[in-house]
C-alpha cells in the first residue's frame, strides 16, 4: 500500500531512512525559503491504551507550506495533529511508538521540554477558545508568559498579531473588551492571533472552521493564504474543497493509516490509491 | 399513559411542589419574625432615665444637661415615694413586736421591688455590682417591676390533682390603714413620671462593651470575637482548601491513595461539629500546645478543620467546571501546567471558589460546638489583635447559648439574647448575600 517518492533532502532524515519508505510529496510548489522537512515521522504510531489510533506513519511535513489532513471521521487526523505539539499528553491513556521529529529533534525524547515545544508549535482548536479576558490580554497572554512585561512592546505585538490575523481593523477600538463578546469567526481569528503572538514556527489548525459560518470560514481561509510562506501550517479538515483551496500538500488518512500524501492538486485530480479516489469522489464515508 | 392522567399527575405534582415551598416560607417566617421583632428591640426600645444615666456614667454618652433636668423631675416624683417608704418604716418602729414582724415580712418584697425599679433607695449603701446600681433601664421591664410592686404572687393548691396555679393579689389590701397604703396608687399613677420613658435608639448595642455580664451595655466583644474566629478559620482553610482542590483535580493520579483521600474528605464533611470541638481541644491545645488553654488561634484552627472539606468540595467543583478548552489553549501557547492553573483555571473558577469560601465563612461564624472547648468564654472584654494567639474571646454563637441557659438573670436579658441572635443571623445572611453578589459580578466580568 505504501509507496516511495523521490526524496531530495535525504540528509534531514539521516541515513537510517534508507531502509524506510518515507512519504514526501513528489513535486514541490515554489515557496521562498521553504521545503525543508520540518516535522518527520518514522514508523510513528499513537495508541489510546491498546487501541492503535494512528498506525506507523512515515512522512515529512515541509516547512512554510500548507499541508492539509483529510479523511473520514475517526481516522486519526486530530490524534496525529495533536501528537505534534504533544497535546495528547493531556490524555493519560495516550502513548506513542516510533519516531516523531521537529527540526531534527525527537518530539517524544526524554529530554524534550514540551512547554518549549508548544511555544514553537502553536495550535488553534476546532471550537474557538478565547480566555474570558480582554482581547488585549488574550493576545498578550503568551508573550507575558514568556517573560515580556514592557507595555510598549506588548502593545506592538498585540497590534502586529491582530493585523496578521486580519482582525485589527475590527477590534482596534475595543481591545479592553472581553473576548467572549466577539463573534465566532472573530473569536477564531483571535485564537490565531493569540497563537501568532508567541511567534511559533508551526501552526496546527484542527478543523478551525467547522464551527463557523461560510463568511467567517472564507476569512479564515484567506488568512491561511496570507500566512502561507511565513509559517509551516497543518490543517485538519473534513471539507475537501477547503483542503484543495488552501493547501499545497494533502495527507489522506484512513483508519489510522496514512494512505496517500501528495501535492494537493495531484491528489485531488489524479489520486494514486483507489481508496483516496473513492473518498474524494464521495463514494464512501 | 393517556393525556388526561398525565395532566392530572403534572398538576398534582405542581401543587405538591408549590405547597412544600409555601410550607418552607411559612416556617422561615415563623422562625424569623420573633427573632427580628425581639432582636430589633435590643436597639430600638423605650428607655428610661435610668438607661440614660447609666450610659452617661458608664460610657460618657449623652447630654448631661438634659439628663440632669430629667433626673431632677424624676427625683421629685420618686422623693414622694421614698417618703412613704421611710414614713412606713418609722411607723413599724412604733408597733407591737408581733405586728412589726408581720408587716416587716410583707414589706421586704415591696422594698426590694422598689429598689429594683428605681435603683438603690435613699440610705442604702452603694451596691458593689453594677447591675444593682441602676433601676430598670427599659420601660417594659419597669412595667413588670410595677406589677411586682402592686401584686403578690400566690399559689393555688386547692385542687391536689393538678399542678398548683399562680394567682395575684393586690398588696395594697395587706397594708390598708398604714402609711404605706397610698404608695401603690401613687407608683401606679406616676410610673412614667418617675422613669421618664423616651424612645431610644441604642446603636451602642453593637459597639459597646458589655457591663456586668450583659446586664447593661452592648455585644461588641461577641461580634468582634465572631469575626476573629471566622476570619482566622478562613485564613487557614481557604488557601489550604484551594491548594487541595487543585491537587485533587489537576495533579492526583486516580488510584487507591487518591480515592482514600477523597472519601476521607467526604467523611470529614459529615462529622458532627462537637467532635471537631473535642478534637481541637485534644489536638491543638493539649497535644500541639498552640496556646496554654482556650485561644482564638486554637478556635480558628478547629473551625478551619471543620470547614476545610466544604471548601475543598466547592473549589473542586468550580475547577472542574472550567472548560477544558481554556486549559488546552493555555498549554498550547507554551504555558506550564502551574502557570495555566494560576492564570487561567483559578481565575475562571473564582466565582465558585469564592462562593464556597464565603458560605463556609458563614458556617464558621455560626458554629458553637467547635469553639466551646477551644476558644469561647462566656463573658469577657474585646481582645486586641495581638492577643489572638493567647486569649480566648466571647463569641455570638456561644454567648447566645450561654446567656439563654446559664446566665443567672437569663430572663431579665431576653432582649440581649435576641439582639445577639439577630446579629448572628444578619452576619451570616449578609455573608451569603455578598457571596451571591460577588459571584454574579465576577461571572459577569468573565462573560464580557
Ligand atoms: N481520548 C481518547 N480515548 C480513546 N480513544 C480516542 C480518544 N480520542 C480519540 N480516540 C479514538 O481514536 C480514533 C481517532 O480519533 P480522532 O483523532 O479524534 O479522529 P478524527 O479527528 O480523524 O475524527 C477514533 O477511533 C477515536 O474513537
Ligand atoms: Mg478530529
Amino acid at each position: 500500500m505504501q509507496m516511495t517518492a523521490e526524496h531530495k533532502e535525504s540528509k534531514a532524515t539521516g541515513p537510517a531512512t534508507a531502509t524506510r519508505d518515507i512519504y514526501i510529496p513528489s513535486e514541490r510548489v515554489a515557496v521562498s525559503g521553504g521545503g525543508t522537512p520540518h516535522v518527520v515521522a518514522k514508523d510513528f504510531s499513537i495508541y489510546y491504551g491498546d487501541f492503535e489510533a494512528v498506525k506507523k506513519v512515515n512522512a515529512e511535513i515541509l516547512s512554510k507550506y500548507v499541508t492539509a489532513i483529510i479523511g473520514p471521521s475517526g481516522c486519526g487526523k486530530s490524534t496525529f495533529l495533536r501528537a505534534i505539539n504533544r497535546m495528547n499528553d493531556l490524555i493519560p491513556s495516550c502513548h506513542t511508538s516510533g519516531i516523531l521529529q521537529f527540526d531534527g529533534e525527537d518530539i517524544y525524547g526524554k529530554l524534550t521540554d514540551e512547554v518549549l515545544l508548544r511555544k514553537k508549535i502553536g495550535m488553534v482548536f476546532q471550537k474557538p477558545n478565547p480566555f474570558p479576558k480582554s482581547i488585549f490580554d488574550n493576545i498578550a497572554y503568551g508573550p507575558r508568559l514568556h517573560g515580556m512585561t514592557d507595555k510598549k512592546q506588548l502593545e506592538e505585538i498585540v497590534e502586529r498579531s491582530l493585523r496578521k490575523a486580519a482582525l485589527w481593523d475590527e477590534v482596534s477600538d475595543r481591545l479592553e473588551r472581553n473576548a467572549l463578546g466577539l463573534s465566532g469567526g472573530q473569536q477564531q481569528r483571535l485564537c490565531v492571533a493569540r497563537t501568532l503572538a508567541v511567534e511559533p514556527e508551526i501552526l496546527l489548525l484542527d478543523e478551525p472552521t467547522s464551527a463557523l459560518d461560510p463568511k467567517a470560514t472564507a476569512k479564515i481561509e484567506d488568512l491561511i493564504q496570507e500566512l502561507r510562506g511565513s509559517y509551516t501550517i497543518m490543517i485538519v479538515t473534513h471539507n475537501m474543497q477547503q483542503a484543495s483551496r488552501v493547501s499545497d500538500y494533502t495527507m489522506f488518512f484512513y483508519e489510522g493509516v496514512l494512505v496517500e500524501y501528495a501535492q494537493t492538486a495531484q491528489l485531488f485530480t489524479n489520486p494514486k490509491d483507489r481508496m483516496t479516489e473513492d473518498y474524494i469522489t464521495g463514494r464512501f464515508s | 399513559m393517556n393525556l388526561g392522567t398525565r395532566k392530572i399527575l403534572d398538576n398534582s405534582f405542581t401543587a405538591v411542589g408549590m405547597g412544600s415551598i409555601v410550607v418552607m416560607a411559612l416556617a422561615l417566617l415563623v422562625v424569623l419574625t420573633p427573632i427580628v421583632y425581639n432582636g430589633v428591640g435590643a436597639v430600638f426600645f423605650t428607655g428610661t432615665i435610668e438607661h440614660r444615666t447609666m450610659l452617661y456614667k458608664e460610657y460618657g454618652r449623652g447630654d448631661s444637661k438634659t439628663i440632669e433636668a430629667q433626673s431632677a423631675t424624676a427625683d421629685r416624683y420618686r422623693g414622694e415615694a421614698y417618703r412613704m417608704l421611710s414614713g412606713f418604716e418609722a411607723e413599724m418602729e412604733g408597733m407591737t413586736p408581733e405586728a412589726s414582724r408581720e408587716y416587716r415580712s410583707k414589706y421586704a418584697p415591696v422594698r426590694a421591688a422598689m429598689s429594683s425599679l428605681l435603683g438603690p433607695l435613699p440610705g442604702d449603701p452603694q451596691p458593689m455590682l453594677t447591675r444593682f446600681q441602676y433601676g430598670q433601664t427599659r420601660w417594659e421591664k419597669a412595667e413588670e417591676k410595677l406589677h411586682d410592686i402592686l401584686y403578690e404572687k400566690k399559689w393555688d393548691y386547692s385542687d391536689p390533682t393538678v399542678m398548683a396555679k399562680e394567682f395575684y393579689v393586690p398588696r395594697a389590701e395587706a397594708f390598708a390603714g398604714t402609711k404605706l397604703a397610698p404608695l401603690f396608687g401613687y407608683v401606679d399613677k406616676h410610673l412614667a413620671d418617675m422613669m421618664q420613658p423616651q424612645f431610644t435608639f441604642y446603636w451602642g448595642f453593637f459597639t459597646d462593651r458589655s457591663l456586668d455580664a450583659h446586664i447593661f451595655g452592648g455585644i461588641w466583644p461577641e461580634i468582634q470575637g465572631t469575626f476573629f474566629l471566622a476570619i482566622g478559620a478562613m485564613l487557614f482553610a481557604f488557601p489550604l482548601g484551594v491548594i487541595a482542590a487543585v491537587y485533587f483535580t489537576e495533579y492526583a493520579k486516580e488510584g487507591f491513595f487518591t480515592s482514600i483521600l477523597r472519601s476521607a474528605n467526604s467523611t470529614l464533611a459529615g462529622v458532627p461539629s462537637i467532635v471537631f470541638g473535642l478534637f481541637g481541644l485534644a489536638f491543638f491545645i493539649n497535644t500541639m500546645k498552640v496556646s496554654e488553654s482556650k485561644s482564638v488561634l486554637a478556635g480558628s484552627l478547629t473551625l478551619a478543620i471543620m470547614i476545610l472539606p466544604t471548601i475543598i468540595r466547592a473549589a473542586e467543583e468550580a475547577i472542574l467546571s472550567v472548560p477544558k478548552t481554556y486549559k488546552e489553549a493555555s498549554l498550547g501557547l507554551g504555558s506550564t501546567k502551574w502557570n495555566t492553573i494560576a492564570t487561567v483555571i483559578l481565575p475562571a473558577a473564582l466565582p465558585g471558589i469564592i462562593t464556597g469560601g464565603i458560605i463556609s465563612l458563614g458556617r464558621a461564624a455560626g458554629e458553637t460546638a467547635p469553639i466551646i472547648f477551644t476558644a469561647a468564654v462566656s463573658v469577657g472584654s474585646a481582645i486586641g489583635i495581638a492577643d489572638v494567639f493567647s486569649s480566648p474571646t466571647p463569641a455570638l454563637s456561644w454567648n447566645i447559648y450561654n446567656l439563654a441557659s446559664e446566665h443567672e438573670m437569663a430572663s431579665e436579658i431576653r432582649h440581649v439574647q435576641y439582639g445577639m441572635v439577630l446579629s448572628l443571623v444578619s452576619i451570616v445572611l449578609l455573608l451569603n448575600l455578598s457571596a451571591i453578589l460577588l459571584r454574579a459580578k465576577i461571572s459577569q466580568k468573565l462573560k464580557g
